[in-house]
């Protein structure tokens, strides 16, 4: 028997959909916020894809990998929304180069995502991690992202902890098990905070 | 009553060099429970002593129910901890030659209540906190979940418009403390008292209506550009 969904074919049918499925949630967090950060590293100065490509990878590459394809992609995005803009083309031993700028829209959509609190998922520590990179480099608060994701947070605890309040076991359980990552995501940013003077440091 | 019940007015507090508060303000609702997070070091425990009236700080206003009291005299202070406050601490702090009934019982007969009808209201307490068992037993014959149980029940007896409560939950373990946190918290609401909690634990947090934060004697703020 090979085929059926029962059999040994099955198994292998369910496990490629379950490695699918966890590669392109993968993708889908990754491309989640690389618009943003690419608007975050343009923004101290004009530069070409190559060039993002490669900070983007120097600084967050490991955790949240992208590919070539994938930066020039979402730079055509961002040209087209008028986030950045085209400032010249130059040829240095191969290929024309396109060098981009932030235009005053990008700085606008850029700080908007800046400010905005994540909702909490496994991914939310790289998140939070790059918009504090992000605004260390700009020169912003970033201790003032912290404190509006540790607000946003603690609104959600309440919420979980009024929801126990007479709740049976499992429902208790099952909200526990939330308000105790929640937890782990707070205890994170309160060391990150304690220690941004350090950090800005190690990043100039 | 409108308006805050209770208003700490930028206010600043050294010891020596050490600078534990700087420009914090924080306002507590008649009824609300409020929890000041943060670091060690970061000021809540002094911010929670300046609002009860225990410490008087350098610049700056504490206001209860619409006056001063941070200009009041010693004698006068201590009597609106009696009449008006409750405390819970992380130890109990409960006395250790006395029951947890007697304990219980005390802050009634300091206002001049009878032994007999404190002792029955105590006795109350303690059952609704679910340490009925407890009440010919003294400090050092309980555990640790108790003791602040029979101190939650000492806090709210008198009915005390504010309930000061620092890291209550501090010495028990995470099962313990968020029944303590649970039972405290829903006694304060019944009975209207507002609560102003320390805790350094987002969890224990969690049980309040609202959280801020302090770190360097301040409360920290929203991003400015959003």
């Amino acid at each position: 028997m090979t085929g059926g969904i029962r059999g040994p074919g099955g198994r292998v049918r369910r496990a490629r959909r379950a490695l699918l499925t966890r590669l392109a949630t993968r993708c889908l967090v990754t491309a989640m916020a690389l618009p943003q950060t690419l608007l975050g590293l343009l923004e101290p100065a004009p530069r070409h894809g190559y060039d993002l490509k490669r900070e983007y990878d120097a600084r967050f590459g490991e955790q949240r990998p992208v590919k070539s394809a994938q930066v020039y992609a979402t730079l055509g995005r961002l040209l087209r929304d008028g986030d950045i803009t085209v400032v010249g083309t130059e040829r240095v031993d191969g290929p024309d180069r396109t060098s981009y700028a932030l235009s005053a829209e990008g700085v606008t959509h850029l700080e908007r995502w800046l400010a905005e609190p994540e909702p909490s998922t496994a991914h939310l520590q790289s998140e939070v991690y790059v918009k504090v990179v992000l605004a260390l480099r700009s020169g912003r608060p970033a201790e003032q992202i912290l404190d509006a994701q540790r607000d946003a947070h603690l609104g959600v605890m309440r919420g979980l902890t009024a929801r126990k309040r007479g709740a049976d076991l499992p429902t208790t359980l099952a909200c526990d098990f939330t308000l105790f990552h929640l937890e782990a995501d707070l205890r994170w940013i309160e060391h990150t905070a304690a220690r941004l003077h350090r950090l800005a440091e190690e990043l100039s | 009553m409108t308006g805050p019940l209770l208003v700490a007015d930028d206010l600043h507090l050294a010891f020596g060099p050490t600078r534990a508060l700087a420009g914090a303000s924080v306002e507590v609702a008649p009824g609300e429970v409020l929890a000041l997070l943060g670091p060690s070091g970061s000021g809540k425990s002094t911010l929670l002593h300046c609002l009860a009236g225990i410490l008087t700080p350098d610049r700056g206003e504490v206001r209860y129910r619409g006056t001063r009291l941070d200009d009041r005299s010693d004698e006068a202070r201590s009597r609106l901890r009696r009449n008006d406050f409750g405390f819970v601490f992380q130890f109990g702090s409960l006395v250790p030659e006395l029951t947890a009934l007697a304990n219980v019982a005390l802050p009634l007969q300091l206002t001049g209540a009878r032994r007999r009808a404190a002792e029955e209201q105590a006795r109350s307490w303690l059952e609704r906190l679910g340490v009925a068992d407890v009440a010919g037993k003294r400090p050092g014959e309980m555990s640790g979940g108790q003791g602040q149980r029979v101190a939650v029940a000492r806090a709210l007896i008198g009915g005390p418009r504010v309930v000061f409560a620092d890291e209550p939950t501090g010495a028990l373990d995470s099962l313990n403390g968020e029944l303590v946190m649970e039972e405290f918290t829903a006694a304060a609401r019944d009975q209207g008292s507002s609560v102003v909690l320390v805790t350094h634990e987002t969890r224990v947090a969690a049980y309040a209506d609202r959280s801020v934060v302090l770190r360097d004697g301040r409360l920290t703020a929203a991003p400015a550009w959003a």
